[in-house]
């Protein structure tokens, strides 16, 4: 018989790297040594512990990387407890990749990109950053905007000031909630900031983080002159299967785990407003 | 037409039996029909239908996916497929032999779920033509002909031959396998059953009900409509249409620690149910409006936006007969249509 | 009878008594009924109906009315009117946001029954004397109304309503009902020859739930088998015992205030007989605590919440006290 998609492959977590108090983030490669499989930036992987549960992860690493995968998970539920919990060597069940990708080889080439996160939304933002990092080339002006709760909830604060920052032709905007000791930086919550920056209206953005920030960011893009067209982001939804057969994550009649999760918002705007 | 006398149908089952598994809708104690494996003696329903339909054959309710054996740090996969015997599902009504085909437009599509498909090639469909509909039918709404049904073979009976017909060569080849037990006869008597089947279809009370209106086409107009609240007022939230609709697919997939090692197990679901969308930080669907709303909305607008304008749906009645609070597809139609 | 009930409901809806009114909506056939809430005359003219079908029981559909704004209607038969003081003595209803009105009940027609007589294509049903006409897209058929009298009424239990604000029609009196004659049946049976037949019935689930979304005693706001956190909540059997595990719990869970409406088994899409389960544990609980029928006030104390010394068995915790 064929390999079915359900039957998952076994990963062995071989690093675990404490990014915020509530994020860690994990790296996985097959027992063999190199990656499970291949990806594009924005796809998606079904992570497990049999007995525990199942769920979809956004693919944190950049598929230019050629010796493993990353996924930033947040503590949030059953799962995600118990891989916090867990220690180097562990293996996991993994299946995938899911998804659409962000159009990096397509719509997004040549651009001049924006990135907006929020939280944990930096993670499926990074893997395009790196890619795109690793492919400088190909695109036009790169700038983040990200955003947190605290300078502690920075996800990848490390890669962000020692790779990103010192990358030519990034620049870096990090911005948190509300003032602290030891950061000199930008005060404020990220849709305000992004108003303040005054982006020009050229660039592709591509947009990740808690639906609030991306609804008040959203707005304020629109203001700025962006158009819907020009603006990305990922969705999530709960999933069973990740081939739009098992009927739980759809929006109107697309299924995130297969028609998404990468969306552009004029797409989004279409679809009847469920997510 | 080939043709066995209707007195011989035990010697037919017999015959099918003798080679592959056959299983036939029969009565249950309590009078209600049920597909059963079939044994020496068993006899064939009169019964319109059945009250599970026969996607089980294909999508059962419950299935092992794979098994994991755990040891310390490491995760072993044990594919616990195998593949299916053949077997033979007879009487299968026109409505269920056309949930198959929609069924396969999402089992079948990319990724192919193996597990389904390997029921459905081991599996030989043969129909059996309605003579005697009910109120509660309404499959000519989806273009459906009770008098003609599709599956891989067709039974039609004439009161007092049951005439068979192959549609496709696997249908050909069960006819082979009982060959010996045919013999040519005259069709004239059952096609006047037929024409008379059909008069009857046209004077049922749902006749008029088409899909005229519904489409992909229609997505945020009946999603927006102001009639879900007081069509879902009074859903109890239960599985009950979802279970019992050979259309109905969505399935939730758990692990179960035997003790010795954990099951993956994948299960029907039903959108109707609280917690189908529910994830560890919210859920899109927190009223019982968005989850029935979601159910018709698939059947009536999002299946047929994906799928070339076919409705999920094969107008079985079973809903309509079974629902607690007599709430079901053709009172949403009605309610919902926007001419 | 369901004239009526239209006009006194039109009549509280324009004295300003009531704001809404719980019933039951006609649907497509003679016997698809939807319970449904009403607001104006309008609406109850088009499409109230109260006939020989209107079996289900709109009690546990208070519970979230009565939480609403304003005063609902409820039009109560004498099983419902059971269940609904059961919720007031639970706390899950709001007593005084609803408005009832006791209506003769049953007994009520169970459309399944019609069916299973090779009746079909039904396009109406008229009770002549006890004879049900019944016209079909083949023809006239007719059968005796009691054989299609819905199981839960053909035990009927009482006629007597047990809680209202105003009577429609005369009101009638607990029965000496026949419901413990099956329960019996089943306890002169061995030990296997029930196991099997609770085997065999319980097979047939489908696990859809109706029976428990349905039960006016299953009010919890998430269900323990609804609950991942819960070590037992599952929408498929591991294996197969578990779907018997499901009722039996359940029948568990709602002992000593089920009050016997029968409406697990009338929902039931694959007519597995619920209700003895719940009147096993009635009939036990009226021969160990004395008789005993749950809903029939609201203020006393249930037998199972309730600890006496002379409670029939032997109690531990008294016991152990004593010593």
């Amino acid at each position: 018989m064929n390999n079915d998609t359900l039957i998952p492959y076994i990963g062995v977590v071989t690093d675990i790297r404490q990014d915020t108090p509530d994020v860690k983030t994990f790296r996985v490669v097959s027992p063999e040594g190199g990656k499970v499989f291949e990806h594009m930036p924005g796809q998606c992987a079904m992570l497990s512990i049999p007995g525990v549960g199942e769920a979809m992860f956004s693919i944190t690493s950049s598929p230019t990387n050629r010796e493993f995968m990353e996924f930033s998970i947040k503590k949030c539920g059953c799962l995600t407890t118990w891989l916090h919990a867990m220690d180097v060597g562990q293996q996991i069940t993994i299946r995938g990749p899911y998804g659409n990708a962000f159009p990096v080889e397509t719509e997004l080439k040549g651009k001049d990109l924006l990135f907006i996160a929020g939280g944990i939304g930096l993670a499926p933002l990074r893997s395009v950053i790196n890619y795109v990092r690793d492919n400088r080339s190909n695109y036009g002006d790169v700038q983040v905007i990200y955003g947190s709760r605290s300078k502690d909830d920075l996800v990848d604060y490390q890669e962000i000031i020692d790779e990103w920052m010192n990358d030519d032709g990034i620049e870096v905007n990090l911005t948190i909630d509300n003032p602290q000791e030891g950061w000199d930086g930008h005060v404020g919550f990220v849709p305000n900031y992004v108003k303040e920056l005054d982006p020009s209206i050229n660039k592709t953005v591509l947009i990740c983080g808690p639906p609030i920030m991306i609804k008040f960011t959203l707005a304020g893009l629109k203001e700025l002159g962006f158009k819907e067209t020009q603006v990305y982001t990922t969705m999530e939804l709960r999933m069973k299967c990740g081939v739009g057969k098992c009927g739980r994550c759809n929006i109107g009649n697309k299924y995130v785990c297969k028609d998404g999760p990468v969306f552009r918002f004029d797409q989004l705007g279409e679809l009847p407003d469920e997510y | 037409m080939l043709k066995i006398s209707l007195d011989k149908l035990d010697k037919l089952f017999e015959a099918i039996s003798a080679t592959k598994t056959l299983y036939i809708p029969t009565d249950r104690e309590d009078g209600a029909a049920e597909y059963r494996k079939y044994e020496s003696g068993m006899k064939l329903s009169s019964a319109l239908n059945t009250v599970r339909s026969a996607k089980d054959f294909f999508f059962p309710q419950t299935e092992n996916l794979v098994d994991f054996k755990m040891d310390g740090k490491n995760i072993e996969v044990i594919d616990v497929r195998e593949e299916s015997e053949d077997f033979v599902i007879f009487g299968v009504r026109a409505c269920d032999a056309r949930s198959f085909t929609i069924l396969d437009k999402v089992f079948l599509a990319e990724p192919v779920d193996s597990y389904y498909k390997n029921r459905r090639d081991h599996g030989t469909v043969v129909a059996m033509a309605c003579t005697r509909p009910a109120e509660t039918c309404f499959c000519g709404t989806f273009g459906i002909d009770a008098a003609a049904p599709e599956g891989d073979a067709a039974c039609y009976s004439d009161g007092e031959s049951l005439f068979i017909e192959a549609h496709n060569e696997k249908g050909q080849q069960f006819i082979d396998s009982i060959a010996s037990l045919l013999k040519d006869g005259d069709t004239s008597k059952l096609e006047e059953v037929r024409a008379k089947t059909r008069e009857i279809l046209k004077k049922l009370p749902l006749a008029k009900l088409t899909t005229d209106n519904f489409g992909g086409d229609k997505l945020n107009e009946y999603f927006n409509s102001d009639k879900w609240g007081e069509l879902s007022e009074s859903c109890l939230g239960c599985g009950t249409c979802t279970f019992v609709c050979p259309t109905c697919q969505c399935y939730d997939i758990k692990d179960f620690n035997t003790g010795h090692g954990i099951k993956r197990f994948r299960c029907w679901d039903s959108c109707m149910y609280s917690d189908f969308t529910k994830m560890a930080h919210g859920n899109p669907r927190l009223t019982q409006l968005e989850r029935f709303r979601q159910r018709f909305m698939h059947k009536l607008v999002y299946f047929p936006a994906n799928n070339n304008g076919e409705f999920g749906c094969v107008g079985c009645g079973r809903c309509l007969a079974k629902c607690p609070i007599s709430m079901n597809i053709v009172k949403v139609m009605k309610a919902l249509e926007v001419k | 009878m369901q004239e009526a009930m239209i006009n006194k409901a039109k009549q509280l809806l324009a004295d300003g008594v009531v704001d809404r009114v719980i019933g039951w909506k006609r649907g497509e056939f003679a016997y698809d009924i939807t319970p449904a809430v009403f607001t104006s005359a309008e609406e109850l003219d088009e499409s109230f109906v109260y006939d020989d079908f209107t079996a289900a029981n709109v009690s546990k559909y208070l519970v979230k009315e009565s939480r609403k704004d304003g005063k609902v209607l409820a039009f109560l038969k004498p099983c419902d009117t059971y269940s609904f003081n059961q919720l007031v003595k639970e706390h899950r209803v709001v007593r005084e946001n609803v408005y009832i009105v006791g209506i003769p009940g049953g007994p009520k027609l169970d459309a399944e029954k019609i069916k299973a007589k090779g009746i079909t294509g039904i396009l109406s049903v008229k009770n002549e004397n006890y004879t049900l006409k019944i016209e079909t897209v083949y023809g006239e058929e007719s059968m005796p109304f009691y054989e299609a009298v819905l199981d839960k009424c053909a035990s009927c239990k009482s006629k007597k309503h047990v809680i209202y604000d105003e009577l429609m029609g005369e009101e009638g009196d607990v029965l000496d009902s026949n419901r413990f004659d099956m329960v019996e049946k089943l306890e002169n049976m061995t030990a296997q020859e029930r196991y099997d037949f609770w085997r065999e019935q319980l097979s047939k689930c489908i696990r859809c739930n109706a029976c428990r979304n349905v039960c006016p005693a299953c009010t919890c706001e998430k269900c323990v088998f609804d609950n991942p956190d819960s070590g037992i909540e599952n929408k498929a059997p591991a294996d197969s015992f578990e779907e018997n595990m499901f009722h039996i719990i359940r029948a568990f869970h709602v002992a000593g205030r089920c009050t016997d409406c029968g409406e697990c088994s009338r929902v039931c899409p694959q007519n597995i007989p619920l209700h003895l389960l719940n009147r096993k544990f009635i009939k036990d609980i009226n021969a160990f605590y004395g008789e005993y029928q749950a809903g029939e006030d609201a203020v006393s104390r249930a037998p199972l919440n309730e600890y006496k010394q002379n409670d029939c068995e032997a109690n531990i915790v008294h016991e152990r006290g004593v010593e």
